[in-house]
């Protein structure tokens, strides 16, 4: 685990909270958590967005997730330090930085996981958000004009790079 | 014949036996007596301050151990991984969309890519940590109290913190348990369990419920039921449970008039709600105790009240209990322990310490429907006991939250996005 982890750069406190939220949610006690376990937090479960989070947890296909999964997820959500750009710049990227955090974004955005958002996936999305509240046309025609604003090679969808320009990554640090 | 009868034996018998009396003698003059009559002598305020000290000095060697290993201490409540401040909804999203985008706000379109990274976040946030699933196991300490069952700095200990250690663990099973057992057997004719309850601190015993009224108090273990009947009598309402806490329960009723029912059956809780209605308007009858949280939470917050208890219309009298965990958690995770496995931990802790106060009574007030009525006496004694006031269902233990709950997520944001849109039309 301490190579790994190296990359994440967490600090060992935070590693042995991570742990010992991950232990308390792994109810099954078999190191590993399941979308059940994620489901029975309740603000979790009241967010709109709450399964595609939990899918972001989980890699292409499995249903379990192991500790080293757990924690490379959450460091996404760890805040940038500026002192850390200058450490070690033939790292890889750190995954907490600006980029990570938009694919991690895009991810929640990208249903079937093909690298672009289509206007359906769009539309899905948004209909999570907003429950029953907004009628079919409407929704509709947010989807459209998005896609309008952000789409620049006209192929009706948004890729990875139409994201980024679309969402400001000026001070996205701030956010997260 | 004679061969076999060892002096030695002799002995081991004759030495037991001034043992047992010296024991039992023991026990009657310092503990039974005195509590009959009510006096004390002061040995348990000394006691909690020598643990006290020791805890003290315990978590400095952690520390201490920690800091030489060049670590950071795991602490539950400090180092936090968020930093949350309230917000709304509208108020977040707003922040994100100002803070990424250079447009004029009044200009700027209903929905924004980047409004996901409000959920996104929010559920994260989550994920890392919430407020309910920590109110279902035990609280988790600042300072080592030198039980394992309460450590999680387990790599820091010295030498002489394992040899302190095990000292304590001897004087607790060694002492306390046995002396706690026999308490327990003595007492058990009488119906009267007693742990240790050091440092009963009733306040505001001019506000005891009197008959016809209706006393609620936020629930941590069964230990409530005897600290509260200890000082006054009442008439209790529960759930039905299994066990050595059913047989408790059935024994109960040949003495005393109490309401069990079985939570899951409708027509038991009609039922219910009907004899408490005609319980509390029979002036001569006890007053009845009821815990509307409905489960025992871990003593740091109080959930949700069930309103039954609020519709009858008779006076309220809230009372607030509040543990100390330094000396042993009270708390039962009746998940994860039964009666038996608590009840030998609390007897195995150093002490159980508690604080209740007694709250001014409480009615309806005019315009006010019952659910408000129970939010307005939770706030009362979250507020006295210091604990956090949550909204949410003590159910969740158990059970899945409500659909209803996300569907407001949902209109809220919904809100945003075509509220600004009439604006728009408008002008």
């Amino acid at each position: 685990l301490g190579g790994s982890c190296a990359n994440l750069l967490l600090s060992h406190s935070q590693i042995t909270r991570l742990y010992s939220r991950f232990t308390s949610l792994d109810k099954g006690e078999n190191g590993t958590l399941s979308r059940e376990d994620f489901q029975r937090i309740p603000e979790l479960a009241i967010n709109p967005l709450g399964d595609r989070i939990i899918n972001a947890f989980f890699p292409e296909g499995e249903d379990q997730v192991n500790f080293r999964g757990f924690m490379r997820t959450l460091a996404h959500f760890r805040p940038i330090e500026d002192n850390e750009k200058s450490k070690n710049p033939t790292a890889s990227e750190p995954l907490n930085s600006r980029t990570n955090k938009l694919l991690f974004a895009f991810r929640l955005y990208d249903l079937d996981r093909d690298d672009k958002i289509s206007r359906d996936e769009l539309l899905q999305v948004l209909r999570m958000m907003v429950g029953v509240n907004i009628s079919d046309e409407q929704l509709g025609s947010i989807a459209d004009r998005t896609i309008q604003e952000a789409d620049t090679n006209g192929d009706n969808s948004i890729s990875f790079n139409e994201f980024i320009k679309a969402s400001f990554v000026l001070t996205l640090h701030t956010l997260l | 014949m004679e061969l076999f009868f060892n002096p030695f034996d002799n002995l081991v018998c004759i030495l037991l036996g001034i043992s047992f009396t010296v024991w039992f003698t023991l026990l009657l003059v310092f503990i039974i007596v005195p509590a009959i009559f009510g006096v004390s002598f002061g040995i348990r305020r000394l006691y909690m301050k020598t643990l006290l000290k020791i805890f003290e000095w315990a978590t400095l060697r952690i520390e201490r151990g920690a800091k030489e290993k060049n670590h950071l201490l795991y602490k539950p409540y400090s180092n936090a991984i968020i930093a949350r401040e309230p917000t709304s909804l509208e108020e977040e999203i707003k922040e994100i969309r100002r803070s990424g985008s250079n447009k004029d706000l009044d200009a700027a379109p209903e929905f924004e890519m980047s409004d996901i990274f409000y959920f996104a976040r929010r559920g994260v946030e989550s994920i890392m940590d919430d407020e309910v699933t920590k109110r279902f196991s035990a609280e988790e300490l600042e300072s080592w109290n030198l039980l394992t069952r309460s450590n999680y700095n387990f790599h820091y200990i010295s030498l002489r913190l394992t040899v302190l250690w095990g000292l304590g663990l001897l004087i607790r099973y060694g002492f306390l348990l046995p002396l706690r057992v026999t308490l327990a057997f003595t007492g058990v004719g009488l119906l009267v369990f007693l742990t240790s309850v050091v440092g009963l601190l009733p306040n505001g015993s001019e506000n005891k419920p009197k008959n016809g009224g209706i006393c609620v108090a936020n629930h941590t273990s069964p230990i409530d039921v005897i600290i509260l009947a200890s000082d006054g009598c009442y008439a209790m309402v529960g759930q039905i449970h299994g066990g050595l806490m059913g047989v408790i329960q059935r024994s109960m009723v040949k003495a005393c008039p109490h309401v069990w029912f079985e939570r899951s059956e409708v027509k038991d809780r009609h039922l219910v709600a009907k004899r408490l209605s005609d319980h509390v308007e029979d002036k001569s009858k006890l007053p009845i105790l009821i815990f509307p949280e409905g489960t025992c939470i871990n003593n740091t917050s109080v959930m949700m009240f069930k309103k039954g208890s609020f519709e009858i219309g008779a006076t309220v009298y809230p009372v607030a209990i509040k543990y100390d965990p330094r000396f042993g958690d009270a708390f039962w995770n009746s998940s994860k322990f039964g009666m038996v496995n608590y009840l030998l931990r609390m007897m195995s802790s150093w002490a159980i310490v508690c604080s209740v106060w007694y709250l001014p009574p409480m009615s309806r007030e005019e315009g006010e429907d019952a659910v408000q009525f129970a939010n307005r006496v939770k706030a009362a004694i979250a507020r006295q006991g210091g604990l956090v006031d949550l909204l949410w269902d003590g159910g969740l233990k158990r059970g899945k939250v409500k659909d209803t709950f996300k569907e407001e997520q949902q209109k809220l944001y919904s809100k945003m996005l075509v509220g600004t849109q009439e604006d728009r039309s408008r002008s």
